[in-house]
């Protein structure tokens, strides 16, 4: 079977400044994988360049959704990959601060309705329709997330945790068949990240979106993820499944430093 | 709050004022018998009106700091004032519309042809506020060439008749659309560009056309505009003066209820949250899939549309356009009136435009000091609520199971 993302020699220059080098990476459907490594290694990098952030200076990304022709999708601008299905969320959490819950999943929505200007001032039957659809299931999600109570209170009131939940609902509304999620853990306590942890199995397992996910909590990562993949000063440095990537020296070393193991 | 320390602080204001003041309160130059006139006392009140006040406005402040704490104990949002409170109450919006249509039908025949014609003049710009709530209110972009479309609507209306004899109703459509064209050819360029960057874009856009107009006199008739502009008819009846003053102001009345229904459908469509996102933050916006260039390409169309047919009324309204009317001044009175409203309210922004244009009008009877009152009662207001008269408010949904869902 076809990888459903498939990046090789994924190459990112900033100036002089060599951000990805030659990075090769394979995602197969219904595959939860992790990306780490240490702070810097270009990781977040590496998510840009793929969601059309950044344009890639070198390489190749290509897609296979299920069931549809697979394409070349470097060089796209943001919006299109996403509607091709990948979406993703943010580090630095990016919600609409002013809007509220309900609505920043609705705009997730965009990308799959179609109402225009005429279709907005006249509201015929299609678009009253579709609206309803829209808040209907993003509705849905919101329970998904377990936000179900917060739908009309302002993103930006939320809790950290429920903030970063709120996230990966609105990235869920684009029907992706791909999830990047960027450090979903960041900042959340011991028991949010089990339910976090429960969440993205669920999401995996029920609405079959396969997830990619830079991580730096390393409980999390070995639970989750069925493989791995390590980055150091923006090289791909190993890839496995989490047994092996504890014992990848390589991995030690990048984590630990040089001169953990080297005794005087 | 008599403390020694107050009173020096107030006591320093004092000084300062009386300080800044003293060219025009206390020098008075008589040209005539060569003299200049020392009025000492008024160097006086001014200190005194000063050091007065001064302990008014800490209290004021010191107050809503104190409602601010309170309210943000109490559920961590900000203070609704009265108007916004008056304006949330689903009891009051029917009988509270009612009545202001009521008003609204009957001004025209309450008072004189003047003041009819200062409010029509209101509601042109309640109209290009509304207008310009689009693009800065909603979708976040700065414009500060605004004016730009107003005159667009204007010129078209007025060329389109001079040379090809249109009348008021066909010219409507093409003026708003000829707006709506121009507010596209803007947009494409600035794509790209975001906060102060786009104001001066955006600033310069708006000198172009006036300095063109101005310019090329062929074209537009130049400094000395475009006369003979005819009143807008009736099915081809046309009206005396007075008639026509009303009939113009009843269609004012029209269209703002237009533009207010058009606006507030857009506000809670598809499109509507997409501005808003895209004013909240861009790269999200994009990575959730939406087109950043169609939605601001639209968002400043359908902002230029509302200028370009109010800009075909005003045409029609003052029988008499020149370059003189569309500086940059205007661009700064309408986005006063968003801002002044609250950004993105539409209740607020029709406020706004309201108190914009009439409170100087009626501040004539004050003479030179009306300029002064209007900028004091501005800067009071963006100290005391920053946010305008009335917040924007987003839409709420309900949810029968909310409940069992948690």
């Amino acid at each position: 079977m076809e990888p459903i993302l498939k990046v090789q020699n994924l190459t990112m220059d900033f100036g002089g400044l060599r951000a990805l080098n030659r990075v090769n990476l394979d995602i197969r459907e219904g595959e939860i994988v992790a990306l780490i490594g240490p702070n810097g290694a270009g990781k977040t990098t590496f998510f840009n360049c793929i969601t059309g952030i950044y344009k890639p200076t070198g390489g190749d990304v290509s897609i296979h959704p299920p069931g549809r022709d697979g394409l070349r999708i470097n060089g796209m601008k943001p919006n299109r990959v996403t509607g091709h299905g990948l979406a993703r969320t943010f580090q630095n959490i990016r919600l609409f601060p002013n809007m509220t819950v309900l609505e920043n999943v609705m705009i997730g929505r965009h990308v799959r309705t179609k109402a225009g200007v005429l279709g907005a001032v006249f509201r015929p039957p299609s678009v009253k329709k579709e609206e309803r659809d829209t808040v209907e299931y993003c509705y849905g999600l919101l329970k998904k997330v377990n936000l179900a109570r917060e739908v009309n209170e302002l993103a930006k009131n939320l809790s950290y945790g429920a903030q970063r939940r709120l996230e990966i609902a609105r990235a869920m509304a684009t029907d992706p068949f791909l999830l990047l999620l960027d450090e979903p853990a960041a900042g959340m306590n011991a028991y949010e990240t089990i339910e976090l942890d429960q969440l993205i199995r669920k999401i995996r397992d029920e609405d079959k979106i396969s997830i990619l996910l830079i991580e730096h909590d390393m409980k999390l990562v070995m639970n989750i993820s069925e493989r791995i993949f390590v980055m150091d000063y923006g090289s791909k440095i190993a890839q496995g499944t989490p047994l092996e990537i504890k014992q990848n020296p390589l991995v030690i070393k990048a984590y630990l430093g040089e001169d953990a193991d080297a005794d005087h | 709050m008599f403390s020694l320390q107050e009173i020096k602080k107030s006591g320093i204001a004092a000084i300062w004022f009386m300080f800044l003041t003293f060219p025009i309160m206390v020098i008075r130059v008589n040209p005539l018998e060569r003299t200049i006139q020392w009025r000492w006392e008024n160097m006086l009140y001014v200190g005194i009106g000063v050091f007065a006040f001064s302990f008014l406005w800490r209290e004021m402040l010191r107050r809503k700091e104190m409602g601010l704490k309170k309210k943000m104990q109490e559920d961590g949002s900000e203070k609704p004032g009265f108007l916004q409170k008056a304006a949330e109450n689903p009891r009051l919006i029917l009988p509270a519309l009612g009545l202001v249509m009521g008003i609204a039908l009957l001004f025209p025949h309450l008072v004189n042809p003047y003041q009819i014609s200062i409010m029509t003049l209101a509601l042109i710009y309640v109209v290009l506020g509304l207008g310009l709530n689009i693009v800065v209110g909603q979708a976040g972009l700065l414009n500060l060439g605004y004016v730009a479309f107003f005159a667009v609507g204007a010129y078209t209306y007025a060329l389109l008749n001079k040379h090809f004899g249109l009348g008021f109703w066909a010219c409507l459509p093409i003026g708003a659309g000829m707006a709506a064209l121009f507010g596209i050819l803007l947009a494409l360029p600035i794509l790209r560009l975001r906060g102060d960057y786009l104001a001066i874009v955006t600033l310069g856009f708006g000198e172009i056309t006036r300095i063109v107009l101005e310019n090329w006199g062929k074209f537009s008739g130049g400094p000395i505009g475009i006369r003979g502009i005819p009143r807008p008819d009736f099915f081809g009846m046309s009206f005396s003066l007075s008639e026509a003053i009303m009939y113009i102001y009843y269609l004012m009345i029209a269209a703002v209820i237009l533009t207010i229904f058009v606006i507030n459908r857009l506000q809670n469509s598809r499109l509507g949250r997409a501005w808003v996102a895209l004013r909240e933050d861009e790269i999200a916006c994009q990575a959730m899939g939406i087109d950043k260039a169609k939605v601001k390409l639209s968002a400043f169309a359908l902002g230029a549309t509302w200028a370009g047919m109010a800009g075909v009324i005003f045409a029609g309204y003052n029988t008499y356009i020149n370059p003189k009317s569309f500086t940059f001044m205007e661009s700064v009175i309408i986005l006063s009136i968003v801002v002044l409203g609250g950004m993105g309210s539409i209740l607020g922004v029709v406020l706004g435009g309201l108190i914009m244009i009439l409170l100087p009008e009626y501040l004539r009877e004050v003479g030179h000091y009306r300029m002064l009152i209007f900028g004091a009662a501005m800067i009071i207001m963006m100290v005391f609520r920053p946010q305008g008269l009335i917040q924007s408010k987003r839409k709420a949904y309900e949810f029968q199971e909310d409940k069992g869902a948690a």
